[in-house]
């Protein structure tokens, strides 16, 4: 047994995990966050209703249709996104000539109407949802054990993020994005149909969020409040990055999580707020945020 | 009064029989609760519907003056007006900070700063010894007004508690409709304008902040008293929801609107208390239809179909 700055090292290595653990769900779900907020200029308050809603169409596939944890993480973004594709053609689409606010006022009001309808259907406590066979149990990597499932979600969070930087960087597609994004109007006029783009970021967006909650639904349990308890933060982290950056979102979603699992080390009362600590230093001197625009 | 139209001095003198008629044919501990919600969200209103900056975290400072009042009250034994005052002076201070901050950006970001310094509010009062954590605050004494009138009678308390509502209200009414109001609505409007005008726009809308949340310390502070109990709820991001549902329910940026709003919401409570998350559900529907369909909000909706400003 070692230690580092008198810590013991297992302690600070678990706390790491942990970190990096809620890092890649910071991250992804602010990823989301960003695609949105630059294609369709709306905060989607809503976000962490769908990333719970994610975990809860998991656990369903798998207690009602005994649909398997892979099968769920291929389905569920996809059931999650249609609902997205569903949301913005009926609702969203008619807040685009408003005031951006009222975008946030409306997807909170969904946020409501999704946590409330989930809570009286399954109450609040919770429910768990089991570990994939192939996942389960541990490995020794000398300084620490790694449970297998713990180290999955860190690889998985990673990859899907560096995909959906490649999607909007490297690809037509993404450019056709990143084009309308700075002018609609002008790739209309280029026979783009923007409206189905916008749809789609929408609908991207969500099952980002839907993906990143199936990945959570082993580790915390499945319950109505997890998205709400997660949006706060990421909003802050959010702020942290600066909306313009796709690159910004997942260094700062990851680098949050690691600063946040090192306090609990260090100093655990503060744990719960270093992130906001964070956010008001970057406002101090960084006003428009560490990778944004000014805006 | 002065910049008021004669329609809102006819909405004025009834809001001010329906403050003294109401506790005879109300339960006096509901309409106290609905003044308090109703000047939390007329400070709201100020900032929303005259500034145009949506805060997303006011539940901070409505909290923040729970706690300080309740605490100050029952572990120093000061009497209610100098408790609720210093629940304002704390909201008021808090707000200073976070309004200093938070104007450093515009629009979505100012929301999104707003509600996660609101955020540490809730999770430092989790922490901090004084608020007693999950318990929160309670037993916390009416006491003696200036020392000399009991509180703990529910008519004696109510006609502090219309009082402090009243002049709150008169005071952000005053402020709309004065100098300082109009650049306020200037900022609103076009803010580039105002600036190009002369006026140091950061300035006002942090005044603006500042008076918001010190009358937004006074409402949590008057309402930890009612109750007697100063809890985590007070300061949790739902209950900044609810100041949002109120204030878009009655009509942004409408002098009645809140009062309105806080009367519905507050109702509507009570009723679809028995039914459990079914009172989130139906907050929710009303967000989703004000924003729909419903933009002036009730009070915006009368008064633009009688053509009158409320």
């Amino acid at each position: 047994m070692f230690s580092i700055f008198g810590v013991p090292a297992p302690l600070l290595f678990g706390q790491l995990l942990l970190g990096l653990i809620n890092g890649g769900f910071y991250a992804m779900l602010s990823l989301g966050l960003a695609v949105i907020f630059g294609m369709l200029n709306i905060i989607n308050f809503a976000h962490g209703a769908m990333f719970m809603m994610g975990a809860f169409v998991a656990w369903m596939l798998l207690n009602y249709l005994g649909v398997n944890y892979w099968f769920a993480l291929i389905l569920t973004p996809l059931i999650v996104g249609l609902f997205g594709v569903v949301l913005e053609k009926t609702v969203i689409s008619r807040l685009y000539k408003l005031d951006h606010l009222y975008g946030l006022l409306l997807t909170f009001g969904l946020a409501l109407v999704i946590e409330g309808l989930f809570r009286n259907e399954y109450g609040s406590s919770g429910m768990p949802y089991q570990i994939p066979t192939l996942l389960s149990g541990a490995v020794n990597l000398g300084f620490m054990f790694l449970p297998v499932y713990r180290g999955w979600v860190i690889v998985a969070a990673l990859v899907v993020c560096l995909a959906t930087w490649g999607l909007i960087e490297k690809t037509k597609l993404g450019s056709l994005l990143r084009a309308a994004t700075e002018n609609p109007a002008l790739v209309q006029a280029f026979g783009v149909n923007v409206p189905r783009l916008v749809t789609l970021t929408f609908a991207g967006g969500v099952a980002l969020a839907a993906f990143a909650g199936v990945l959570a639904a082993p580790i915390y349990s499945v319950n109505p409040n997890m998205g709400s308890n997660f949006i706060n933060t990421v909003f802050a982290v959010v702020v942290i990055g600066g909306m313009g950056s796709i690159f910004g979102a997942i260094v700062s979603g990851f680098g949050l999580g690691v600063i946040e699992g090192l306090t609990k080390v260090f100093y655990p009362q503060a744990s719960d707020t270093v992130i906001f600590v964070v956010m008001v230093l970057v406002l101090l001197t960084r006003p428009a945020g560490l990778f944004g625009k000014a805006a | 009064m002065r910049g008021t139209n004669s329609s809102q001095a006819v909405a004025f003198a009834v809001l001010i029989a329906l403050v003294i008629v109401s506790p005879s044919v109300l339960y006096p501990v509901f309409v106290m609760k609905v003044l308090c919600f109703a000047l939390f969200a007329a400070a709201f209103n100020l900032l929303i519907g005259y500034v145009g900056l949506l805060s997303f975290g006011h539940a901070a400072f409505f909290g923040l003056g729970a706690y300080v009042t309740a605490w100050t009250a029952k572990t120093w034994g000061l009497t209610p007006e100098i408790a609720i005052l210093l629940g304002g002076i704390s909201g008021a201070a808090l707000g200073t900070v976070f309004g200093w901050l938070a104007i450093r950006r515009q629009g979505l970001y100012f929301a999104m700063i707003t509600l996660a310094l609101a955020q540490m509010v809730y999770f430092f009062c989790v922490e901090a010894p004084f608020t007693g954590g999950e318990d929160g605050i309670q037993q916390v004494p009416r006491g003696k007004l200036f020392g000399a009138l009991s509180l703990a009678n529910d008519m004696a308390i109510y006609w502090v508690v219309a009082v402090i509502f009243l002049i709150g209200f008169f005071l952000l009414n005053r402020t709309v409709h004065s100098p300082f109001g109009q650049v306020m609505k200037a900022i609103r409007e076009n803010e580039p304008r105002a600036t190009s005008l002369g006026y140091r726009t950061d300035s006002y809308k942090l005044i603006a902040f500042i008076l918001s949340t010190f009358i937004a310390g006074i409402a949590g502070g008057t309402k930890s008293l009612v109750f007697g109990i100063a809890t985590l709820t007070d300061v949790h991001w739902s209950m900044s929801g609810e100041v949002v549902l109120m204030t878009l329910l009655g009509g942004l940026g409408t002098i009645f609107g809140p009062v309105m709003g806080a009367l519905v919401v507050t109702a509507m409570e009570n009723y679809l208390a028995p039914f459990g998350a079914w009172v989130t559900v139906t907050q929710g529907l009303i967000f989703i239809a004000c924003v729909l369909a419903f933009r002036r909000g009730i009070v915006g909706e009368i008064a633009a179909r009688l053509k009158l400003a409320l």
